[in-house]
């Protein structure tokens, strides 16, 4: 059995299940009441694991009942009994959490998800109201297990299930899919006809560092830092804004990948009906940069630029000057400096701003912007374009710092990305919404790892009651989760607006009453 | 449906019994009132044509349509294609416009009208064909549409009522600047064509050709349209309707019974429409010391288009040849007018290092169903498939590794295009230059057509 398996270095059973279970010992495959009762057959680490599905629901809804008399309001209950701390641990107890722990440990990944994960959140984000509905229902879930195995169309009635299986599994990550026509689950049942097809999904974005190889010196691939992360700041100001203001749409929430990036997901209703077209329109709206490694310059637009893009360049352009000309300083070295030189449009200027720089080496790429007007104007040629100049730095501004997105991930409407507050499995750290009243603060170095996480509750001594307390209150995870509650109770406000707004509308013809 | 039977007498109706009478009797149909030019062709016609009518325009209908095809396989810009198909149209389906002084008017435009629903009869089967139908009937009104004097087409967009919202006076005033950049440029000849602009406002979701391209304002949603700009929306309005008719039309076909009057015409309309013809025959116009044979193949190789030469080079240094290569040589051939035997011959002698049991079994069949001599019933009837045109060989089934069908100058990068050239003999610089520029625009066609051999296009003339 599949679960099972891949849960075998763990320390057996959660103690969400039923007190009556046995405690195993490790490397036993554990024999709760659960496994017995999940129908997988198929053999462990076998390829099949990608398409089967594992039907547990039946077994999961009685358990349901008596979990919730116990949790209550306690989704995550706080651990009184302290005292045993070792390795092959009592259930549930934190370890103690050394400097040498991976992010990737498994009892770390557990604690997390018992007790800090905001499930409910979770659920009602992608429900948009209160009580199960199809939205999330019908909703796909993606579980990247351990051994790297896939699960697809996972489908859940409750967060609880869901919660349960993310436990059961303990998947280093998951990804969120689209709403299905039916359970997806049950997709078998309709041989493929278009009867199971995907209804929507919120409009994503993904900003990845690594697209922006080219134009920052200070990392390259897998590292960040602080100036780099600016790009990612620029970009969420251009995208945000175009999205509000020029498409009207109002919940978008941001999210830290975990590594070296940010998403976007778009939850406004409209936002989610749309079909792939209307995404593919939209991406190619807010595209700008195109072209690969040999394409020389990624920027040529036609003028008068479009507002979007004039608006783009008033923001821009601050950053350009700090977080590129100072802080990157792409052009210091010869090489760099005939990258610039190739995208300027007179050949004259070019000659002369190469002799300059060939004269002095190592100029900073500061002195080397301001040089091109200089230079051109002192340019006794009478052809001289300087309209053309001006073109071209604005379109080199925006090659710098214009926003890179890539478009697969928005373009279709069947497309799965990563669940906020997963935890990244090869930083540890927690895939936290990113603030944009105050994105300028964000440091992504500074997002709470796992490991911290779970030291902070360890180092948590408030003695007064507090049973009723959150575990996730006790630590750095706090605000982040605020956050979302308050984005969440907005877009469910809103949907629930439309919605009574709707049937006051179809009540009016009835109530002409004197 | 019932049978038409003229002796018939329907209760539903109001009918004139009387035979002398008749004659004069007032149509118990509404007459179509024809107002424009141009039609969306929202109702269906109602009066009655003869048969040959119905056969004829729907005929003509089709030669245009099949010409506006082979335009679009070409990559030809609008105004082109409407040079090109000015003739055609004046000749098969001319339209005048209001402010000609024309009688045929409403003659023309019910021949228009009629014929146009006479095709959706016919193409609306199978998904393939609507689609085709659709994309070709797109492009006949948008072709229509930008040869209609500037009031006509307005009074015919007016009358579609598309609901689409007027600007207030006072988001005019703020968004001036924007609205003058983003559809007419700079300074003050761009604001007073802004000025004296109709605009309205829709969801950006009606105009995803121009959000996509950042041609057009948006604010809070809604895409700010300048009047030009509507041609892409009624355009848009056109293709989204005839799809939903064709859905329709194709829900109810079979109930039309119909089986010994329209039944074969409509198919045999909806087999016509292909260009080239899929029919082909012995070549008897074989011209001296180029006859089609397989003997002769080796010295016919230099006036082949590059896709068929190179395989043809593969083949000789290989002795073989992978399934789809075979295909599309194989149906070229065929094109060409070379007979199933001379084919078999080549091939058998291709496969060289073969014996004729291996060759029997493993290739043979294959050849024999291209050219339709075994296979299903329409297989056969149809002689086999038809020789991949060149947008099929573009855009569909790319090569795979150690696969040799597809287009040269799209699937071949620059160096190993380059090299192919100048082995088959072509190494005068401005032609390769030539080539690489229309490779790098995506114009394959005109690459090919550098060739300074026979250009491949005119391989179907010559065959038919």
């Amino acid at each position: 059995m599949e679960g099972v398996e891949v849960a075998k270095t763990t320390n057996g059973t959660s103690s969400q299940l039923s007190n009556d279970e046995d405690v195993d010992m490790a490397n036993a495959p554990p024999t709760t009441v659960l496994d017995e009762g999940v129908a997988s057959d198929e053999p462990v680490g076998s390829p099949e694991i990608k398409i089967k599905e594992v039907s547990e629901v039946k077994l999961e809804d009685i358990f349901a009942g008596v979990d919730s008399d116990e949790d209550d309001d306690e989704e995550f209950p706080g651990r009184p009994e302290r005292e045993d701390r070792d390795q092959s641990s009592s259930p549930g107890s934190p370890r103690e959490v050394g400097s040498s722990v991976k992010a990737s440990d498994p009892e770390l990944m557990r604690s997390f998800y018992q007790r800090l994960f905001p499930w409910r959140y979770l659920f009602q984000w992608l429900n948009h109201s209160p009580t199960p509905t199809d939205d999330f229902k019908h909703r796909e879930f993606a579980f990247t297990l351990r051994n790297d195995a896939y699960l697809r169309y996972q489908a859940f009635a409750s967060s609880d299930l869901l919660r349960k299986d993310v436990l059961r599994l303990m998947p280093s990550r998951f990804e969120i899919g689209p709403v299905y026509s039916a359970n997806p689950r049950d997709r078998k049942m309709f041989q493929g006809s278009a009867a199971f097809r995907p209804l929507s999904k919120e409009l994503c974005f993904d900003i990845d560092l690594t697209d922006y190889d080219d134009v920052r010196t200070c990392c390259g691939k897998a590292n960040i830092c602080n100036k780099c992360w600016q790009f990612i700041t620029m970009a969420i100001k251009v995208v945000d804004v175009a999205l509000r203001d020029d498409f009207g749409f109002k919940h978008i929430l941001w999210i830290y990948s975990g590594r070296r990036g940010a998403h976007a997901w778009v939850c406004d209703k409209k936002a989610r009906t749309m079909d792939d077209l209307k995404r593919r329109v939209i991406a190619g709206y807010l595209e700008v940069v195109r072209g690969g490694a040999q394409s020389g310059k990624k920027v040529n637009l036609r003028r008068p630029l479009h507002p979007h893009l004039t608006r783009s360049l008033d923001i821009l352009k601050t950053h350009f000057q700090d977080d590129v000309l100072e802080a990157q300083d792409p052009w210091r070295s010869p090489e760099q400096s005939e990258k610039l030189l190739q995208l300027l449009p007179d050949k004259e200027l070019i000659e002369s701003l190469r002799k300059k720089w060939d004269s002095s080496p190592e100029r900073a790429s500061t002195s080397k912007w301001a040089d091109i007007d200089a230079v051109a104007k002192a340019s006794t040629s009478k052809n001289f374009d300087s309209k053309a100049l001006l073109d071209a730095k604005q379109d080199i501004v925006l090659e710098y710092t214009y926003p890179r997105l890539d478009i697969e991930v928005s373009k279709k409407l069947n497309h799965l990305l990563k669940s906020p507050f997963v935890v990244h499995p090869g930083t540890g750290r927690v895939c936290v919404p990113i603030d944009t009243r105050s994105l300028d603060d964000f440091d992504p170095l500074g997002v709470p790892t796992v490991q911290s996480l779970i030291r902070e509750i360890d180092a948590w001594t408030d003695d007064s009651d507090k049973q009723s307390q959150q575990d996730w209150e006790k630590t750095s995870l706090k605000p982040y989760i605020d956050y979302f509650r308050s984005f969440v109770m907005t877009l469910m406000k809103d949907e629930r607006d439309v919605r009574v707004k709707r049937e006051h509308d179809e009540d009016q013809p009835d109530s002409l009453e004197f | 449906m019932k049978r038409q039977d003229f002796n018939r007498i329907d209760a539903k109706r109001r009918n004139v019994v009387d035979h002398r009478k008749k004659q004069f009797a007032d149509p118990t149909y509404k007459e179509a009132q024809y107002s424009h030019r141009l039609n969306f062709y929202a109702t269906p016609p109602t009066a009655e044509i003869t048969l040959e009518q119905f056969e004829q325009w729907a005929i003509d209908r089709l030669r245009i349509l099949a010409e506006l095809e082979a335009c679009s396989f070409r990559n030809k810009t609008l105004s082109e294609t409407a040079l090109h198909m000015k003739p055609l149209l004046d000749k098969y389906m001319p339209l005048d416009a209001n402010s000609s002084s024309s009688t045929q008017l409403v003659a023309e435009r019910q021949k228009d009208h009629y014929s146009h629903f006479i095709l959706r009869l016919a193409f609306s089967s199978t998904e393939d064909l609507r689609r085709r139908f659709s994309r070709v009937e797109t492009m006949l009104f948008r072709l229509r549409l930008s040869a209609d004097d500037m009031r006509e087409r307005a009074a015919f967009v007016q009358g579609l009522n598309l609901d689409w919202d007027p600007v207030p006076e006072d988001e005019l005033r703020q968004f001036a600047a924007e609205l003058a950049a983003v559809s007419f440029g700079y300074g003050k000849k761009a604001q007073q064509a802004r000025d004296e602009e109709t605009w309205c406002k829709v969801d950006w979701g009606r105009v995803p050709d121009l959000v996509e391209s950042r041609r057009v304002f948006l604010r809070a949603g809604k895409a700010y349209v300048p009047f030009r700009e509507q041609q892409s929306m009624v355009v848009a309005e056109f293709t989204t309707r005839l799809e939903r008719a064709l859905e329709l039309t194709a829900r109810a076909l079979p109930r039309l019974d119909e089986d010994d009057r329209l039944t074969p015409i409509l198919n045999h309309l909806s087999k016509n429409f292909v260009a080239p013809d899929s029919n082909y025959t012995g070549g008897s116009t074989a011209v001296e010391g180029a006859e089609i044979t397989a003997r002769n193949m080796d010295n016919l190789v230099q006036h082949f288009p590059m896709c068929m030469s190179s395989m043809h080079r593969i083949l000789r240094r290989d002795a073989k040849l992978k399934h789809f290569g075979r295909l599309q040589y194989s149906l070229f051939l065929k094109g060409i007018g070379l007979s199933l035997e001379e084919c078999l011959l080549f091939w058998r002698q291709g496969f060289s290092k073969l014996t004729d049991d291996e060759f029997n079994k493993e290739y043979r069949y294959n050849v024999r169903h291209v050219y339709g001599d075994v296979g299903g019933d329409s297989n056969r009837r149809g002689g086999g498939y038809s020789p991949y045109s060149c947008q099929k060989i573009l855009t569909e089934h790319p090569p795979g590794p150690g696969e040799t069908h597809g287009c040269p100058y799209r699937h071949f990068n620059m160096e190993n295009l380059t090299s192919l050239l100048q082995s088959s003999g072509i190494s005068d610089r401005a032609v390769l230059q030539g080539v690489k520029e229309d490779k790098d625009n995506q114009k394959f066609h005109m690459a090919c057509n550098r060739q300074p051999l026979l250009p491949p296009l005119l391989w179907w003339w010559l065959v038919a």
